[in-house]
């Protein structure tokens, strides 16, 4: 039998799938609450602190006052796709976590249950393809509203998401070569034993995390929303909780995206300057799993943190400028980055006779 | 071209260096600087829970005052409402009758004293027409309201609180520096 499908393999994979769309959910909802903290640090201000200790229950109060708003839909709008939008939006932005391995594995009932929903041997390419789907949701909400502005705005996202997915895609490529693997589970099981890919790929790093800004319209890409051009972006004409999947979607991504920066250059769940495999042996399976998803989860709020701060420090691109850091400079990098990662593993493999 | 002052500035205009131009260096500096924002001191002042102190002249909402027995100064006289440039201020006199010496500090006291606070512009005229030191502008504000005619404040609303029964709101409607002859 080619595929070893029982029903405790359903059962531990729908409630990891559950376990995972829920806490990057509460996660992404956390994500809206320390991104108005951490504005409001930059900027020498407080931010919410209304709403229970600390402000902590906002996210909850953002939340309803979100499903409480009316709806609108413009009269002159497809109503189909206008709803279709940003139901795309937060899909691609889950679909994407099946791939992550949040941790190692743990040990129940007689079974090993690995914490990664699916470990297709094509893992990072499944990511490029769904983040690629991420656009449609973009798109098709701007084109439904019949609204210039919002089609601005969704055009300008569509061509920023294209441009900067051939950067991200070449640097990946010379990761890819060090590695030798498209599966991110393995990737990460090489950065446990050895070094982390970023000390193996630094310029790659680099070009694959402005392409990553780029890809979730983040600020200073964060184009497709530019409101003092385009009232408000792709986004226009949504309200309540259209609106807010579409925000949502935007955290989600971002997590995701972080996520899947950690599995490639920083090691996934690896806990830096530590030997995992002594660990494993003082704490079990079960608490090194959790230790190992602790860590990730750590790693992640790094990340998110730093897409923050990038956010409050850097203005926003102008359209050209956008274009042409795409194109003629991330491009051109990229290919040089390939080809001088080709050379080098060339000049390894014949072991360095010149 | 001679420059008029010594504060002139020379715009550079030579071209972008190498490092310049990478632009990153630059990004590098400035998240350093908003970083170094993260453990500044915050300005904000928590409204509800703190107030800031008024400057000594802020000129708030008014009060009518009482002498130390608790008697109302105001005598009617209406200086205050000639001197009103927006015109806010309307009362009506009465004469005191016998009995209400503890009531009233002179024979002729204000039976309706009015000011609307949406014509009120806060000059303080008032203030400094009053011989008998009756009308005040305290050091709170004008509180929102939702109807229109909630902002004409008639004598229930302006008039101090007794000195001797109601002695610490009378404290707190003071404040720090209406003084009481």
């Amino acid at each position: 039998m080619l595929l070893n499908i029982d029903i405790a393999l359903i059962i531990e994979k729908l409630a990891l799938i559950v376990i995972v769309v829920m806490s990057s959910l509460v996660i992404a909802m956390y994500a809206t609450f320390m991104e108005r903290k951490v504005a409001a640090s930059l900027q020498d201000r407080r931010g919410p602190n209304r709403a229970g200790p600390f402000g902590l229950l906002q996210p909850l109060a953002d939340g309803l006052k979100l499903f409480f708003k009316e709806e609108i839909i413009p009269n002159f709008s497809s109503k189909f796709l206008f709803i279709l939008g940003p139901c795309l939006a937060m899909l691609t932005a889950m679909m994407t976590g099946a791939v992550i391995p949040w941790g190692d594995k743990v040990h129940f009932f007689d079974r090993d249950i690995s914490l990664q929903i699916a470990d297709v041997n094509i893992g990072i390419l499944y990511v490029f393809g769904v983040v690629s789907m991420g656009v449609y949701g973009i798109m098709i909400g701007s084109w439904a509203s019949n609204n210039k502005y919002s089609l601005m705005g969704g055009l300008r996202a569509a061509s920023q998401i294209i441009s900067y997915e051939l950067a991200m895609g070449i640097a990946l490529i010379a990761l890819l070569m060090v590695t030798g693997t498209l599966s991110l589970k393995t990737m990460v099981g090489y950065q446990v034993d050895g070094w982390w890919n970023i000390c193996k790929q630094p310029l790659g790093f680099l070009i694959f995390l402005i392409c990553v800004f780029a890809e979730c319209n983040r600020t200073p890409f964060d184009l497709a929303e530019a409101e003092n051009e385009l009232i408000g972006g792709y986004h226009t004409e949504y309200s309540s909780m259209k609106l807010g999947f579409y925000l949502f979607a935007e955290y989600i991504n971002m997590f995701i995206s972080s996520s899947v920066m950690i599995s490639l250059f920083f090691g996934g769940y690896d806990i830096p300057f530590v030997n995992d495999a002594h660990l494993l042996e003082k704490l079990g399976t079960n608490w090194m799993a959790l230790v190992h998803a602790g860590v990730f989860l750590i790693k992640a709020v790094m990340f998110l943190f730093f897409f923050m701060w990038v956010r409050w420090t850097i203005p926003r691109f102008r359209y050209d400028q956008l274009m042409n850091l795409g194109w003629k400079i991330l491009i051109p990098l990229a290919l040089i980055n390939m080809l001088i990662t080709g050379g080098l593993i060339l000049l390894q493999q014949n072991h360095w006779h010149f | 071209m001679q420059a008029l002052t010594n504060r002139v500035k020379q715009v550079d205009r030579k071209p972008m260096s190498w490092m310049e131009r990478a632009y990153l260096p630059a990004i590098f500096k400035g998240m350093i600087i908003t970083f170094g924002h993260m453990f500044k001191k915050r300005p904000t002042i928590n409204y509800p829970e703190k107030t800031r102190p008024f400057s000594p002249v802020f000129r708030g909402l008014h009060i009518l005052n009482r002498d130390e027995e608790g008697r109302e100064n105001c005598t009617a006289c209406g200086l205050c409402a000639v001197a009103c440039p927006a015109e806010a201020i309307t009362m009506e006199a009465a004469e005191r009758k016998p009995g209400e010496e503890n009531l009233y500090r002179e024979e002729k006291y204000a039976a309706k004293y009015e000011i609307n606070m949406l014509r009120c512009i806060f000059c303080g005229l008032c203030e400094e027409a009053c011989p008998k030191d009756a009308i005040y502008l305290s050091e709170t504000f004008a509180p929102a309201n939702y109807q229109r005619k909630g902002f004409i404040y008639g004598k229930e609303d302006l008039l101090i609180p007794h000195p001797i029964t109601e002695k610490e709101a009378y404290e707190k409607a003071k404040g720090g520096r209406v003084s009481v002859r």
